[in-house]
């Protein structure tokens, strides 16, 4: 079947079936920023955002995206000169260690970022629990995401006017 | 952190926290995984994995497998060579008995292989598993240690060609008894003696990316895997050996890595995938599912572990006696060095005269066990620092104090540590660094422990829930001595940047950034300039692995040797150059700089080095090997609230100082602390493999294996205590693995602060902690 989708901005047209997981067909056209690590919806590493909302693309049917808005990790930025302040963050707090997981962990927080700009830690954390990460201990993926939080509202820029 | 700490050295790349060296390709989805290369006509295997725990292969039908169209290889014990080898990823000779077979005629546990096929598609290899007939005598099957033990257990290795099994009939894989003086006259001199038993349960390490090979043939037709390894140059060999063939004809290159924490410090699909390879001449990947990496990759051996403790009145220990019952599960991979080093990285802590450590790992029919974070450090402080604690209750003084005065110190040795080696003989480790009194003493400041130790219950008797506070002491080393090897080496490029390439194998902690920041401190330029690339055995000098907390510091010892010998070239250049003695030159900013205030800046060395005069590539190599292992040190506490209803245990606040030496990148050094934390506090909490009658895992996923998220981990502070080891590269030690295992303890000691119970037993789930309340009542 063809599935017309929207990835990362860019309209897209990709053949699947209809047995296809959005995981399937993303990883197969490219876009290996998005990582497996159990395909059972338990572990949150494979989350994409779907109409601005993460869901874990290893229990998404790829069929059910028709005509939607997707964005991976590739999305947010994919050079060093123009990193989303998560994607900074994240390297500045020391929020990735080995790596598998950052994706999830980002895009997770940048669905939290997009409707509260100013989020608790409390807040970050059960946006961020859907991931599972056994590296970090999640001290410092918390810590970058308060960062960007604050980054983002120009709360820096504000200190230095100030 | 503390810099009061007196260096040899000015701090300019290291002790800083750049971005890591692989960090944009991490946070931007570029990095290139073991799976995120895509390779055309790839093939995909996957494995038949044994019903049943034990049981013997009668006969094994894969005709109708073999004609499914699409299935282009099957692999069984019919077709392959039979080699006697470990699994584990050691030095070599390893430590470990050979006792595994690429396919054998008997299975050893749930999960084990029996087959393998190579397919067009995942889904036509799923469908020829079903289609393999496999008849099975189902033998008697044994599960715990003590029962393996006895007369008449089942034998689980009776194959004759097995090697190196200590006592097969037994079903002991290792064993080991060692004494130092003489521990029943020790038990007599003591005033009391407290004996307890402990023990852990089965947990599995969770690397987010699980075991994945890919093995595929280059121009020259030599077998390339790809794959996510902790010890390439071991999987190589160890390839080698279970193919037949020269270790020439296979290159092992290790691309980013999902995590290990040991679990990777094994040949588990690479002998499969390069035989596939080899039979079919195709690209081909292996991938372990969640549940195969639960059940047929690696965990961590639950331990019995019993000591018994000589004391007198004044607080001084006249024997210590650790007695260890480990289980191996079906094949004895790490068995004798697992086993051994529950001692090793415990007992050289305190100051005893009569020391014995004995113990013995035991084969069962259960999943394998292997390395894991800790390596028996974690199942030994479980027992000894709960000891520790029940010792200073019965002479009614702090634990603090009790630790404070007989834990080793600077200018100290133990003879344990050269008593009990990796498996025999050690080697004497004599302590040149310890800063271990200022990480409890900071840590007890940060968590206030003498505002709340003993004085909660006193305060509240009757609370529902109730708050404790709990503390532990730990060590664990840098590296193995006298054992394992790293290398690497640099060259300088026309712009002035430099090729650091290493041996050494970065599965996630940042050592490529450690390393580059260590290359970077001597030749004096930013970490930007230090292009990495590691880990890839055609194209990197030899490097033993990452395992036994040994990058910083022995990997680190051969970039730094390296970078000085790229130095020494740089600066005998410049010295042509500025027409001045090497002596009077330092390198610093990219440049040359002279006493005399003359500079060249290194793009002008090496353009003249390449192009110029007396022409030759500017470079260095170096190899390092240590015969000491500086044991960082750590001091745990964690602050419990634990509801005497439901048992429930919830960690409220949790400080973990550690000695690492000069931190060469403190952002790291505390996330490889507050990672291993984290995962020893989800283990002393909720981890746990749990098993059928039959031997079968109940709960391989992510679903039903708990381990902790953001909602569930309580909030964890570090506190990185600066030392200066000299045998180190810039003062550093090893870190990785040292927090991990800390949680068991502190929370266990917390715990009985709490409400008096001694949780002995790990996890500490609710069940299990309102039944000790209960048992209390």
């Amino acid at each position: 079947m063809n599935l017309h989708v929207t990835v990362n901005n860019e309209p897209k047209e990709f053949i699947c079936q209809p047995t296809d997981t959005l995981l399937d067909v993303l990883r197969r056209e490219g876009y290996s920023g998005v990582k497996v690590g159990c395909s059972n919806g338990d572990c949150g590493i494979c989350a994409v955002l779907l109409n601005g909302r993460t869901v874990n693309s290893c229990v998404v049917l790829a069929a059910h995206c028709l005509n939607k808005k997707i964005e991976t990790i590739e999305g947010l930025s994919k050079n060093a000169s123009t990193l989303h302040p998560l994607q900074k963050a994240f390297l500045d707090e020391g929020g990735a260690q080995c790596g598998f997981c950052t994706p999830g962990l980002i895009l997770s927080a940048k669905e939290l970022l997009d409707e509260n700009p100013s989020p608790t830690e409390a807040d970050v954390r059960e946006a961020l629990s859907g991931v599972i990460c056994r590296c970090t201990g999640y001290v410092k993926p918390i810590a970058a995401v308060l960062t960007a939080a604050e980054e983002m509202r120009g709360g820096k820029a504000a200190t230095k006017a100030a | 952190m503390n810099n009061s700490v007196a260096l040899p050295f000015q701090k300019t790349s290291v002790g800083t926290s750049p971005w890591r060296v692989d960090g944009i390709g991490l946070v931007t989805g570029s990095a290139k995984f073991t799976d995120d290369m895509f390779f055309k006509n790839l093939l995909h295997a996957k494995i038949l994995g044994s019903p049943h725990a034990h049981a013997r292969i009668v006969d094994i039908d894969t005709s109708e497998a073999e004609k499914l169209p699409g299935v282009v290889c099957v692999l069984t014990h019919k077709n392959v060579p039979r080699v006697p080898h470990t699994t584990a990823g050691q030095g070599y000779p390893e430590p470990s008995p050979y006792d595994a077979f690429m396919f054998d005629t008997k299975v050893r546990f749930v999960g084990d292989r029996v087959a393998c096929v190579a397919a067009e598609t995942v889904e036509i290899a799923e469908r020829a598993l079903k289609l393999i007939q496999v008849k099975y005598e189902v033998l008697p099957a044994v599960f715990d240690v003590r029962e393996a033990m006895k007369d008449g257990a089942p034998v689980i290795h009776d194959e004759p060609d097995a090697d190196g099994i200590h006592d097969r009939k037994h079903n002991v894989a290792a064993h080991y008894d060692v004494e130092i003086g003489n521990v029943a006259n020790g038990l007599k001199e003591a005033d009391f003696v407290v004996e307890e038993e402990f023990e852990t349960q089965y947990a599995q390490h969770c690397p987010l990316e699980p075991h994945v090979c890919i093995g595929y043939l280059d121009d020259n037709h030599r077998i390339v895997l790809r794959t996510a390894t902790q010890v390439p140059w071991h999987a190589r060999r160890i390839v080698a050996q279970c193919l037949q063939i020269p270790v020439n004809q296979i290159r092992v290159i290790k691309p980013r890595i999902g995590g290990g924490f040991g679990s990777k410090q094994e040949i588990i699909l690479e002998d499969l995938c390069a035989l596939i390879t080899v039979r079919t001449r195709r690209p081909v990947k292996i991938e372990y599912t969640r549940r195969e990496e639960f059940i047929a990759s690696r965990t961590r051996d639950p331990s019995i572990v019993k000591m018994t403790v000589g004391v007198k009145k004044d607080g001084t220990f006249t024997a210590l006696d650790q007695r260890v019952t480990s289980w191996t599960g079906g094949y004895g991979t790490h068995s004798l060095t697992l086993l051994t080093n529950v001692g090793s990285k415990t007992l050289p802590f305190y100051r005893c005269k009569n020391v014995r450590f004995w113990g013995d790992s035991v084969y069962t029919n259960l999943p394998v066990t292997g390395a894991y974070r800790g390596y028996g450090a974690t199942q030994g402080a479980f027992a000894i620092e709960q000891v520790m604690d029940m010792i200073a209750d019965k002479l009614g003084i702090d634990p603090i104090a009790l630790r404070k005065k007989n834990h080793i110190q600077k200018g100290e040795t133990n003879p344990v540590f050269a008593a009990l080696g990796e498996g025999k003989e050690g080697h004497d480790n004599p302590i040149e660094s310890c800063g271990l009194d200022e990480c409890i003493d900071r840590a007890a400041a940060a968590i206030g422990w003498t505002q709340k130790h003993r004085l909660y219950q006193k305060r509240d008797p009757n609370a529902k829930i109730r708050r404790g506070i709990g503390m532990a002491c730990l060590m664990q080393g840098s590296g193995i001595a006298g054992i394992d090897m790293a290398s690497a080496r640099i060259k300088m490029n026309e712009d002035g940047s430099f090729n650091l390439l290493m041996g050494a194998t970065d599965l996630g902690t940042g050592s490529d950034t450690v390393l580059a920041q260590i290359a970077a401190q001597v030749l004096g330029v930013t970490t930007d300039k230090m292009l990495t690339y590691s880990s890839d055995t055609d194209m990197t000098p030899f490097d033993k692995g990452a395992y036994a907390s040994s990058t910083t510091y022995v990997s680190g010892g051969a970039v730094k040797k390296a970078a000085e010998a790229c130095r020494e070239k740089i600066l005998k250049v410049a010295a042509e150059m500025l027409k001045d003695d090497v002596a009077n030159l330092r390198c610093e900013n990219a440049k040359v700089i002279s006493k005399s205030g003359k500079e060249v800046p290194y793009p002008n060395i090496i353009q003249r080095s390449l192009y110029g005069q007396n022409q030759f590539q500017i470079d260095g190599e170096a190899s390092h090997l240590s015969y000491v292992s500086p044991p960082p040190f750590a001091a745990h506490f964690a602050e419990v609230e634990v509801d005497t209803e439901t048992g429930q245990v919830r960690v409220v606040d949790y400080v973990a100082a550690v000695d690492c030496g000069v931190a060469i990148n403190p952002k790291l050094a505390e996330g490889q602390m507050e990672g291993a934390a984290m995962n020893g506090l989800s283990y002393a909490l909720c981890e746990q493999m749990v098993f059928d009658e039959r031997g079968r895992m109940l709960n391989p996923s992510f679903f039903d294996y708990r381990l902790f998220t953001t909602v569930d981990a309580p909030k964890i502070r570090t506190i990185l205590v600066e030392t200066y080891e000299p045998t180190g590269p810039f003062g550093a030690k090893s870190i990785a693995e040292i927090g991990i295992n800390g949680p068991l303890p502190a929370v266990a000691n917390a715990i009985y602060d709490a409400c008096g119970i001694r949780m002995k037993k790990a996890p500490f789930t609710p069940e299990r902690v309102l039944a000790a309340i209960l048992a209390k009542k």
